[in-house]
């Protein structure tokens, strides 16, 4: 190991210490403002005493929000959209994959349906003919409409035909010779070698299943049909102030239940705070197989 | 050496996710016909009255387009910067701590926003940032007067970007990280033995080996050029700051599905999808050509 000994660079580690330690505080700073704030007294809170630590604890914004029923609703479409969504996605991907990873000798049509993916995954035709077309096919207050509107997650596909490619031949060929067909070698030898391209897949979807928004916000007529995001984003929109004084400015704010709203952006994101620690090995891996790939 | 039998089953694998890309991907590229027509939802996309490229020349007349034309690449342009030094730097610095257990405990933190949905990071930055939330707190304290800063025309577009590269910047840095790792340490060991400092050592070891990872990234990018975050935007932005933060994506939601101008909308929305085609194209032939990036 190297060691330092000029005061010099001694302080230029600190200071770099230092630093780091302010940028990961900035970091979580917000989400710990909101729990914060979703604790504390709602008066407290408009009256702008509320920053690093909570004043006059209270559970109640998390009382109110069980007795919301629409809260819980968004709530559960949410989950099964991402419970939906993750599955279809997991086994579509998983299938398209290994045919793909074949050389074009070996599957002669393989350039073709490649080129075609990446021609979807780079152009689109706008959200106008998007939304005409999930009208068109029924697609309008359809949980269906959330789970496959974001159309086929081609990079994903690609994602793990890469990582297919780089699996030793020989292990394939063995197989053939035994007499497995693709089926078998793609669930008995491709699928257990894949844990971390599937599990950054996988996590990746989930990510975006339950964060997305937009589309629920088109395709949902009904707010009793709004996924959760679609649904905090209701709630906390934000509004005009540069039209009103700075007394109705004051007014809103207070008039806005600050403290629910915090409390439900708290709920809703913890999920995904739980989760991704543990993805975490995966999905470094898979972003670096991903996207250095030479 | 594989038979033709297994390409049966290769399109059964496959019928699952052509199904999908029919529906989803390739039978909404059919209302691009809009885009040439004077739209009339009675009579449907293929009854109605071809205008032509009516619909485009309108475009480029209104100083609408132009604006967003121009707020898009403006902070898609400093997203791009931002979201590519930040990260970078920030590996830099992170790589010269050697506490094994404290790089990891940052990383898994510093990765934490990106996991955040756009509109649960806009409620919060929203609140924080209001007219009486604590920044304004903050510079009450020092005397200054509260400001709205998401309400601000002149700030807007910069607080877009601040925004965007706090959430970003240490998910972006993953693959610094790795770049980083696969240093081979006895270049580290060697340099020092030959007298070379802590400061001579990142300069002509560390830095050297992950310009490379960063010229790719800041090529590929280039094919970003027109989205300049729709989901954040359309969750920060309102009235007061269309004249700086209005950008295509929100532009188009608007007059296609509020004002249901559908031609129009159609209009805009397929020219930047014909650019940024045309631009990641580019980029990735670039790619291609100087580093031998290939993504399949």
């Amino acid at each position: 190991m190297i060691e330092e000994r000029s005061l010099i660079s001694k302080l230029w580690n600190w200071l770099n210490i230092l630093l780091i330690i302010m940028l990961t505080i900035v970091c979580i700073l917000p989400v710990w403002y909101t729990l914060v704030v979703s604790i504390s007294d709602r008066s407290v809170v408009a009256a702008g005493e509320v920053f690093l630590l909570p004043k006059s604890i209270t559970l109640s914004s998390y009382e109110t929000i069980m007795g919301e029923s629409q809260f819980f609703k968004s709530f559960f479409i949410s989950v099964q959209r991402v419970v939906y969504g993750s599955m279809i996605t997991f086994f579509v991907v998983l299938l398209m994959a290994y045919p793909l990873s074949k050389t074009s000798k070996d599957f002669k049509y393989r350039n073709i349906i490649m080129w075609l993916l990446i021609f979807c995954m780079l152009f689109n035709g706008g959200l106008v003919p998007w939304y005409m077309t999930m009208k068109s096919i029924g697609m309008i207050n359809n949980i269906w409409g959330l789970v496959l509107g974001g159309g086929l997650p081609v990079f994903n596909v690609i994602l793990v035909m890469n990582f297919f490619r780089n699996l030793p031949k020989e292990m394939e060929e063995s197989a053939l010779m035994d007499g497995a067909g693709p089926w078998r070698i793609l669930f008995g030898i491709f699928l257990p070698l894949s844990t971390p391209v599937l599990a950054t897949v996988l996590v990746f979807t989930i990510v975006g299943h339950w964060n997305e928004f937009f589309q629920a916000l088109v395709l949902m007529t009904k707010n009793e049909n709004y996924p959760l995001q679609s649904y905090i984003r209701q709630v906390t929109a934000n509004v005009d102030l540069s039209k009103m004084d700075a007394e109705s400015v004051k007014r809103l704010t207070s008039l806005s239940n600050q403290t629910l709203n915090a409390a439900k952006i708290f709920i809703s994101m913890l999920p995904l705070l739980i989760i991704y620690p543990f993805f975490q090995k995966y999905f470094v891996k898979g972003i670096t197989l991903g996207s250095v790939k030479g | 050496m594989l038979n033709r039998s297994s390409y049966k089953h290769y399109f059964i694998m496959l019928l699952p996710g052509l199904v999908w890309l029919f529906f989803f991907n390739l039978l909404p590229m059919y209302g691009i016909l809009m885009s040439f027509k004077d739209f009339n939802p009675g009579l449907g996309i293929f009854k109605s009255e071809w205008i032509g490229f009516a619909n485009f020349e309108y475009m480029f007349q209104i100083d609408d387009s132009k604006r967003v034309f121009r707020n898009t690449i403006f902070i898609a342009v400093l997203k791009m910067i931002g979201n590519l030094i930040v990260p970078l730097v920030f590996a830099l610095m992170l790589n010269e701590v050697k506490n094994r257990l404290f790089t990891r405990t940052v990383q898994t933190i510093v990765y934490l926003p990106h996991f955040l949905s756009w509109v649960i990071v806009a409620g919060i930055m929203l609140d924080i940032f209001s007219y009486n939330g604590p920044i304004n707190q903050l510079l009450m304290n020092f005397g200054s007067e509260p400001m709205l800063f998401f309400a601000n025309e002149k700030l807007f577009p910069w607080m877009v970007v601040l925004s965007d590269v706090w959430k970003e910047f240490g998910f972006a840095a993953i693959i610094f990280f790795a770049a980083l790792t696969s240093i081979n340490p006895e270049m580290y060991e060697a340099a020092a033995i030959d007298g070379a400092s802590q400061f001579k050592r990142l300069l002509s070891i560390t830095l050297p080996s992950v310009l490379p990872v960063a010229i790719l990234l800041g090529t590929l990018s280039l094919g970003n050029i027109l989205n300049a975050g729709f989901d954040q935007i359309f969750n920060l932005y309102n009235p007061a700051v269309y004249s700086t933060g209005d950008i295509i994506d929100t532009w188009v939601y608007r007059a296609g599905l509020l004002d249901m101008q559908y031609g129009l909308a159609t209009a805009v929305g397929l020219l930047k999808s014909v650019v940024g085609l045309i631009l990641i194209s580019i980029s990735y032939t670039l790619a291609y050509r100087f580093a031998n990036y290939r993504i399949f």
